[in-house]
């Protein structure tokens, strides 16, 4: 029961993490008024970042006191339709963010772009490799979006991020030993590409030997003192190794709380409202328009926040999430195929491996940041010939030394016991002398992979649990064992005294047990047609044009890059049209 | 010897009194003399915490468990020399022990085990279901408790419950060792501001620095050991020493 009505705001925001931020600046810059509801508390450097409490393992890794916790509100998982779903009820796969500056707060910082053939990955393929390459029951798409309408927007929010790296190429010139498959830039990074760890120097030189291209990976770890266009003042990063998982210390990793929200509070159109959980999308009668949201308060209390303008910018599947709560557009149904909310439900397909060196090879893998490092893409997106491989996809290949801790990343090798003398030894022996190596790679988008309401279970308010059907196909595994093998050879060429190696079989599970990536996209994807996709090319729902679905819900299928980059040009592009074209004359922005 | 109560209640030797008479109170006597590197004073510091969540049954259950999982030898401290029994008493009783982090609503469901914890136990639940039902398996096959086996003996029921091959009802095996196994290895390396990891021994053994945060000078010295002693977030632990 709704006890009060707020009064009315031009625009009112779901979530406040980079999204919401990005999109609270835009709009009140447009002159409009602007409410942000955040589910999770306040939370800002202070005191969520003050050293040296905010770089206590066991709080923040251990027991996630940033992230939300699935006593509060969880999803159902299961592998396949024919299965029943089960509750995700300890956090370990995945770890969903929550409160002011959600998972912007603690994410890593690799700050990428986007290779410009993701963005129209079918037309890619089918052009390239015809169009029987792609199998039946994979339903990848174009964004409708190209790279060179985003470029602006990843320039700007690289600004914004106070991003250190190395171009490649800036307005068609080879400026530097960037990443030579990067697409042109019209800037060069604000800040310099930070210092490598000696495990990403070390890697760097055995790549360029196997015959690859290794570059320094783009970081929202600030490698010097900079202060972006907002005014907003960033640190150089220290390497302490505290990153993921943690807010930063030092104003050295960008935040929606660093790096915009400082600014945001001097605007008297904004307010932030944290625990402000919203419930449901109220729209009018005919359907089409967006009249406002319901929210619940921290005291129990339900709230209607009426707006001219709707934006859905919280974490990834929770904008799908909402879309099936409060009924807008049609759920996907895998059977026929029909619908659009909840279609092609991506995470990453990721391998690693893990080098021992011995004793007397320091690699010192607790000093770290976590946009650190040295990627190589050579197996990355369509830089390589797909032909004769028979998969889709591929995944850079990369040294982010982040910070080894000891709960949760003392790396031992391959068949020690869990436990007693041995692998006590093994931990003391290996803890300084390891390198790890990871594949991050796409995961594409499958008809029978996608999001719908759960039957069973609910969460605190009520609300029915968000279930998730997933499971690993053969594509995915193809892919992830040609460039886990790759990755191997580089390995072997950094000398260790010994390798484990961490792929995936053909036939294995999704498995929840262990954390893997928060990376997760799509179940509102961005598209060219009403038929296959929740939102036009401008974040635009087809049918409520007054409603915009922001963030990696938008992606059709899973892309080789860590989504934040993406995440916010797509913010900016989204804000540019809604400022520029929208404003001017409400109403759908493509017309179906 | 000086006792002191970390826990600023009356200064019982809650372990000592119940470790007389077992095989793990020649473990421990024996640990109690250990020297500590870098740490001689707190070497001859007699240790006392009473449990607050762990009856002194379970207790004894809890230390003669964690000491099999890390062992106390040459290489550095055991479970028991880094008070890994003390923090697990602790973490019951915080919001994480009540379970107040996992959801915890029925129905459970029959799934695939790469789906997760599919249990509705609490942490607390674990040990207070788990321990009563390891005791009777115990008592049953030996005729003594867990406490009073020999290394060996424990070794071979602890691997079994890794397995799951031992019998235990309502809390299987293999879940009260994970359990068990879990709380050890965080007593064993967090912070020492948690109630383990005392005096950073873990983080000395094996070169973890904790929160010195600032490795600037260090990151591209390549190849070359870091050359401080790690630091605590607490008070206590900052003295560090190498």
């Amino acid at each position: 029961m709704v006890s009060r009505n707020e009064k009315h705001t031009d625009v009112v925001i779901v979530g406040f993490g980079w999204v919401g931020a990005i999109m609270a600046r835009e709009l009140t810059q447009a002159g409009l008024n602007v409410v942000a509801l955040e589910r999770g508390p306040r939370r800002d450097t202070w005191p969520e970042g003050a050293y040296p409490s905010s770089i206590d393992e066991l709080t923040h890794n251990t027991r996630h006191a940033l992230f939300l916790q699935p006593s509060q509100s969880t999803v159902t998982v299961r592998h396949r339709d024919s299965d029943v779903a089960a509750p995700y009820r300890q956090l370990a796969a995945f770890l969903p963010g929550t409160g002011v500056g959600g998972a912007g707060l603690h994410w890593s910082g690799c700050h990428w772009r986007i290779s410009p053939v993701e963005l129209r990955l079918r037309s890619h393929y089918e052009e390239r490799y015809g169009k029987d390459f792609i199998p039946q029951d994979m339903t990848i798409q174009d964004w409708g979006v190209s790279y060179e309408e985003l470029e602006p927007h990843f320039a700007f929010a690289e600004s914004v991020f106070g991003t250190s790296g190395q171009a490649y190429k800036v307005n068609g010139k080879i400026v530097g030993d960037g990443n030579p498959f990067d697409a042109d830039r019209s800037t060069p990074f604000p800040l310099p590409a930070m210092k490598n760890t000696y495990s990403a120097e070390l890697y760097s030189k055995a790549a360029a030997e196997c015959g690859y291209h290794p570059f320094r990976i783009p970081s929202a770890n600030a490698s010097q003192a900079y202060t972006n266009p907002y005014g907003c003042q960033m640190g150089a990063c220290t390497f302490c190794g505290f990153c993921s998982g943690y807010a930063c210390y030092n104003y050295s990793k960008a935040s929606p709380n660093v790096n915009i929200l400082p600014a945001l509070e001097r605007e008297s159109r904004f307010e932030l409202r944290a625990e402000c959980d919203v419930l449901k999308v109220e729209t009018d009668s005919s359907g089409k328009k967006a009249t406002g949201v319901i929210y619940r308060t921290s005291k129990g209390e339900e709230v209607r926040q009426t707006a001219d303008i709707v934006i859905l910018a919280s974490f990834a599947y929770n904008n799908p999430y909402l879309l099936l709560l409060s009924g807008i557009g049609q759920p996907y149904d895998p059977k026929t195929g029909e619908g659009t909310v909840g279609r092609n439900f991506v995470y990453q397909n990721e391998s690693g491996v893990t080098l021992f060196f011995g004793q007397d090879k320091f690699t010192n893998p607790f000093i770290g940041a976590g946009g650190n490092g040295v990627a190589i893409d050579d197996f990355n997106a369509d830089n390589f010939d797909h032909g004769p491989l028979g998969f889709v996809g591929g995944a850079p290949i990369w040294v982010n030394q982040a910070g080894s801790k000891p709960i949760s990343s003392a790396a031992v090798p391959k068949g020690t016991p869990q436990w007693g003398a041995h692998w006590k030894k093994a931990v003391k022996d290996n803890f300084q002398h390891t390198i790890s190596i990871h594949a991050h790679g796409t995961n594409m988008a499958f008809r029978d992979c996608y999001l719908s309401l759960d039957p069973t279970y609910s969460d605190t308010a009520g609300r029915p649990l968000l279930r998730i059907t997933f499971n690993w196909h053969d594509n995915d595994v193809k892919m992830i064992r040609y460039v886990t093998d790759r990755m191997a050879d580089i390995g072997r060429a950094m000398k260790p005294e010994s390798m484990s190696v961490e792929t995936k079989e053909f036939g294995e599970e999704f498995d929840l047990r262990h954390y893997q990536t928060t990376h997760i996209a799509g179940g509102a994807i961005m598209g060219t047609s009403p038929k296959d996709s929740v939102v036009n090319r401008y974040l635009q729902h087809w049918d409520v044009s007054n409603l915009f679905v922001i963030g990696s819900s938008a992606f059709p299928q899973g892309i080789g890059y860590n989504p934040t980059g993406i995440v916010a040009a797509l913010a900016y592009w989204s804000a540019k049209a809604i400022r520029e074209r929208y404003l001017k004359s409400p109403g759908p922005m493509v017309q179906a | 010897m000086s006792v002191r109560s970390r826990n600023g209640g009356a200064l019982i030797c809650g372990r000592r009194a119940m470790l007389q008479g077992t095989a793990l109170g020649l473990v421990a006597a024996a640990l109690f003399h250990f020297p500590l590197e870098g740490a001689s004073e707190a070497a001859d510091r007699e240790y006392a915490y009473r449990p607050v969540f762990f009856s002194d049954d379970e207790w004894q259950t809890l230390s003669s468990f964690v000491d099999r999982l890390i062992p106390a030898d040459a290489e550095g401290p055991g479970a028991l020399e880094a008070h890994v029994p003390e923090f697990i008493d602790r973490q019951m009783n915080t919001p994480y022990g009540h379970g107040s982090e996992w959801y915890l609503r029925p129905p459970l469901m029959k799934t695939s085990a790469t789906l997760g914890y599919q249990f509705l136990f609490t942490p607390r639940d674990i040990y207070k279901q788990g321990f009563p039902a390891l005791h009777s398996a115990i008592m049953q096959r030996y005729g003594k408790p867990f406490h009073q086996l020999d290394a060996g003996e424990r070794d071979r029921i602890i691997g079994q419950m890794e397995k799951g091959s031992l019998t235990l009802s309502p809390v299987p095996s293999k879940l009260l060792f994970g359990q068990v196994l879990k709380n050890c290895k965080e007593g064993y390396f967090a912070d020492p501001i948690h109630g383990g990891n005392y005096e950073m021994g873990a983080w000395k053994m094996i070169g973890f620095p904790g929160a010195r945060a600032d490795f600037t000078d260090w990151v591209d010295r390549y190849g070359v050991r870091y050359p401080l002693p790690p630091v605590s977030v607490g008070v206590h632990g900052v003295q560090g020493g190498v």
